[in-house]
């Protein structure tokens, strides 16, 4: 309780003193909220309780998955300073969008309440559709913002639909209360259908195949630090109240909705990794990926399971890092004057930038998930839990679909490394400090976690024990 | 299990890694510098690797008689997955250790002149390949055997895609998929017996084996078998092997054949047939067959090919499947013939690779057709040519015979047929070396260029001699390196009941 209300009170001070405040100084400023909101959900990890007559939990759950957010949006303010200023975009909404935006993640984060979870989904998505549009004198920008408002609300729709069917089938939206009904009276048919009403809501903020079809087009219209901003925590944000829901509140029946989560994972993993080869620009190449991500991710969920939890918590960690310096990376190399991602762009950049080049490819390697880096620790726990689950055929597709996801990520290590650039068409990426900074942290942090992730680990497992007894 | 006042493998395993990171740290366009510290550090390796067979005051020297792993190592990793860091090394793998750390130095020392481009991350990723390889031979954490496994890929795809030849990024990647799709099958593998066995370690999961009672044997058994028979090449999974030999740059070649396949029939050894006896005698038929049509297979597209480097890398099939012949013979000779004949593939081959590397180096060309007569004007080139093609056809007195001829008679002992069709490889081996040797050495020379060319030069004849020695005290005298692995091979066959005598 305290820490979202603390919380939220840093949130306001910072967007009124922005108001007023230089322009390069909000960005600080909104640093200093994300900062302090970060050491606060570090103080009271291990505190349990619950706020706002239980509507909100305080557990190491909700502070894991905060602190991604967090981390998320500090970062991100490092990578847009530069990026937005470039383009005459840096008003201070900008950095107060991103301030209301993580905190609906942290509530998000905390919900133990379904009313929670769609309030939380709307303060964090509203905040983002801006943000997608906020190159404003860009096109693909504006029909971005557009496209993702659209459906984004016709998904917030169907989530909505589906509480109510839940409330009528259980005559609560507490989730301890939700898993008690379930636990005595078994899953009627209402509550099955209102659960599958809210994977469609959840399954669309995490670009879960089918409900994918918005992300190439925002991924590639939004502000580059945005869509690194967005792929990470908009799917940290659904992915903690998936986890909630399903888990915690509809374990009792997972038999009944396991197949389909199922399912969905496999035709995410399919999906994404399948049509990310044949993608010729990076950031919709990373686009597919993150759809592809979903879909290990919700390999977690189906397998319900200690380790599913924990692996999905992991995951995020490493995940967040990853997509936030790649992303980053991808930033280096925009120009105000129009943005080339094609891989032709990053042909030979270990000439150019041996640093960044070697960067991307420690992002590169921890998105295919080659040992040694985060994303492979965390996808090593998922497939853990699939197999504990008995879940072995999922498992299956998502080692396949690994092999086919290494093709594209290798594809831009060739282009960085194996291929020189061609003379006209060579882009020097800029050099910030602040971006420097978020990228070199970032793989710090991929090998770091790859090396030794024990204190991580340690951390999503007692997460994990929250959820699953 | 026996320790060692000195973490000997750890040191051994890690020094490349550690010359590596210092490496970083040097100047770029100091290539001189470079070179020597990389040789250095990679000779210093071999040097202390000796220790694990030459006794120093009180560190060092191998128990023959004792059949499990020495200077055993185990700490703890990842404990929440259970997961340590568990290392030690057998009669198994002693010799493969051993090969490693004699072949990256002379790899390295070969690629001085060859290598003018980005000459600091080259030597930098052999330093780590060295390392990667080595950790996997010791590893005896699957978990940790995984990682290493995988690490491997990473250095040699880019020695292959940056240094490699003109359809090297192909060669790259392909390399990359293949060996990542079989090895990840494994890792869901490793993930089941992890759970299932409740541990990763080796030791403790042959020890307390009751996990195998009721465990889908022969799934777990493809699974890795996936994996491993990717990288042995075994016949029909072996068509990424062309591509990455002729495109690798020399050095990578020789690494590629002489330890990186080893890691494939390695495995077989360590795990497949340590983990589930039942399944390995099951499958030993069907690997065996394979084997078979590799030797041969592998023997007549060799016969078919016009580029040298290509006839080698085509022979390798061809070896390599006299080596998963021997493993699946399930006979001690045949284990041990397959065992030192991955040692004699190592050196033998590798030195194929080195000669026509340092053929190409001056002529730019490795068509058979461009060359001709150069015995008469590379004398010294020739001979050692000679010498290391005849080792690898299997001529008596040289390695190469000593590990085939066991592999034989040992697989005779299980099946006579599978003997006398695997013993018709031996003659197709014969009929392409010697025609190779033929088109290239005698006769005319064919073309202008080859005039000129000027024979073995000083730090070319430190690099190939040591492995021509080699072939000769293994071909003359292979008791000492039987001898090392007698006692593990015998505990690994114990449970496998001994031969499994299939009658024609």
């Amino acid at each position: 309780m305290t820490i979202l209300a603390a919380f939220g009170m840093i949130v306001l001070l910072v967007d009124l003193a922005l108001k007023r405040a230089q322009k390069p100084l909000t960005a600080w400023l909104s640093l200093v909220g994300f900062g302090a909101a970060g050491v606060a959900s570090l103080a009271i990890m291990e505190q349990r309780g619950s706020g706002f007559g239980g509507m909100i939990a305080l557990d190491p759950y909700a502070q894991v998955l905060g602190l991604v957010a967090i981390l998320a949006g500090a970062l991100t303010v490092l990578t847009s300073f530069h990026y937005v200023r470039d383009r005459g975009i840096g008003r201070s909404e900008y950095y107060a969008l991103l301030l209301f935006s993580v905190s609906g993640m942290v509530m998000m984060a905390a919900a133990h309440n379904l009313i929670v979870v769609f309030i939380a989904l709307e303060l964090l998505s509203i905040p983002l559709y801006v943000l997608t549009g906020f190159a404003r004198p860009n096109v693909e920008s504006e029909e971005a913002a557009i496209k993702y408002f659209l459906l984004g609300a016709f998904a917030s729709g169907f989530l909505l639909f589906g509480i109510a069917l839940m409330y009528g089938a259980s005559g609560t939206t507490d989730l301890e209360r939700i898993a008690q009904g379930i636990a005595q009276t078994g899953a009627s048919p209402l509550a099955l259908i209102g659960a599958g009403l809210i994977l469609v809501g959840l399954g669309f903020k995490v670009a879960a195949v089918p409900f994918h079809m918005w992300t190439p087009d925002v991924y590639e219209g939004a502000p580059t630090p945005i869509t690194g901003f967005m792929s990470v925590g908009a799917k940290a944000a659904g992915f903690a109240a998936l986890l909630r829901v399903f888990v915690s509140s509809l374990g009792g029946i997972q038999a009944d909705w396991v197949t389909l989560v199922a399912i969905l994972s496999a035709l995410t993993m399919i999906v994404g990794n399948i049509v990310a080869v044949s993608q010729t620009n990076l950031k919709r190449m990373l686009a597919y990926s993150s759809i592809a991500h979903a879909g290990y991710l919700l390999m977690g969920v189906a397998a319900a399971n200690r380790a599913g939890v924990a692996g999905a918590l992991f995951y995020l960690v490493a995940y967040a890092f990853t997509n936030i310096g790649a992303f980053a990376v991808l930033s280096t190399m925009a120009r105000p004057s129009g943005e080339d991602q094609t891989f032709k762009t990053y042909r030979g950049l270990y000439r150019r930038s041996p640093a960044l080049a070697v960067m991307m490819m420690i992002f590169m390697l921890s998105l295919t998930g080659i040992p040694l880096t985060g994303g492979f620790i965390g996808k090593y726990y998922l497939f853990l839990s699939a197999v504990e689950a008995n879940l072995i055929w999922l498992a299956v597709i998502g080692v396949l679909t690994s092999v086919v996801s290494a093709f594209f990520y290798l594809r831009v290590i060739v282009d960085m490394f194996m291929r020189e650039a061609e003379p006209q068409a060579e882009v020097e990426p800029v050099s910030y400090r602040p971006l420097n900074f978020t990228v070199n942290l970032s793989a710090a942090a991929v090998v770091i976690l790859g090396v030794v992730p024990m204190a991580v680990l340690t951390l999503v497992t007692t997460a994990a024990q929250l959820l699953v007894g | 299990m026996t320790q060692s006042p000195l973490p000997l493998i750890t040191i051994v395993t890690f020094l490349p890694l550690v010359g590596a990171l210092f490496m970083l740290f040097q100047r770029r366009d100091d290539t001189a510098t470079l070179k020597r510290t990389a040789l250095i550090v990679s000779a210093i390796t071999f040097g202390v690797s000796l220790l694990f067979v030459v006794r120093v005051g009180p560190i060092g020297g191998f128990d023959l008689a004792q059949p499990g792993f020495q200077y055993y190592e185990r700490y703890d990793w990842i404990p929440a997955f259970n997961i340590g860091y568990e290392v030690g090394i057998d009669g198994i793998s002693l010799l493969l250790v051993l090969l490693t750390t004699f072949l990256s130095p002379l790899a390295i020392l070969s690629s001085f002149e060859a290598i003018k481009d980005r000459v600091k991350e080259y030597y930098i990723f052999m330093l780590i390949l060295e390392s990667g390889m080595l950790g996997v031979f010791i590893s005896l954490d699957l978990f940790l055997f995984y990682v290493f496994w995988e690490v491997t890929l990473v250095p040699m795809y880019f020695l292959v895609g940056i240094w490699g030849g003109g359809r090297r990024v192909y060669a790259a990647i392909k390399f990359f998929l293949y060996t990542m799709a079989g090895s990840i099958l494994m890792l869901l593998a490793i993930l089941w017996l992890g759970i299932n066995g409740g541990s990763f370690s080796l030791p403790t999961l042959l020890q307390n084996n009751s996990w195998l009672a009721g465990a889908p044997e022969m799934a777990l058994f493809i699974a890795f078998a996936a994996a491993f028979a990717i990288k042995v090449p075994l016949w029909p999974f072996h068509s990424w092997l062309p591509d990455a030999h002729v495109e690798a740059p020399t050095a990578g070649s020789v690494i590629l054949a002489g330890v990186l396949l080893k890691m494939g029939t390695y495995g077989f050894l360590r795990f497949n047939l340590a983990l589930f006896p039942n399944a390995s005698r099951e499958a030993a038929p069907v690997i065996a067959v394979l084997a078979i049509i590799g030797i041969i297979y592998g023997a007549i597209v060799s016969f078919a090919q016009t580029d040298v480097k290509k006839l080698v890398a085509y022979s390798s099939v061809s070896h390599l499947g006299f080596v998963m012949l021997g493993i699946f013979a399930f006979t001690p000779q045949g284990l041990q013939g397959a065992l030192l004949q991955m040692i004699n593939h190592g050196l033998s081959t590798g030195a194929l690779f080195l000669m026509i590397g340092f053929l190409y180096e001056r002529r730019h060309t490795r068509e058979m057709e461009q060359f001709g007569g150069l015995w008469k004007i590379v004398p010294v080139y020739g001979t050692l040519m000679l010498i290391v093609s005849l080792s690898s056809m299997g001529l008596p007195g040289l390695n190469g015979f000593v590990g085939e001829f066991t592999i034989l008679l040992g697989t005779w002992a299980a099946n006579p047929v599978w003997a006398a069709v695997a013993a018709t490889g031996v003659i197709l081996a014969a009929v392409y070396i010697l025609t190779m040797f033929v088109k290239m050495f005698m006769g005319e020379s064919r073309n202008e260029e080859n005039l000129h060319l000027v024979d073995l030069t000083q730090r070319e004849l430190w690099v190939i001699v040591p492995i021509v020695i080699f072939i000769f005290v293994i071909g003359l005298y292979p008791n000492p390196f039987f001898q090392t692995m007698t006692a593990s091979v015998s505990a690994l066959l114990q449970p496998l009941g001994g031969s499994v005598a299939i009658a024609p």
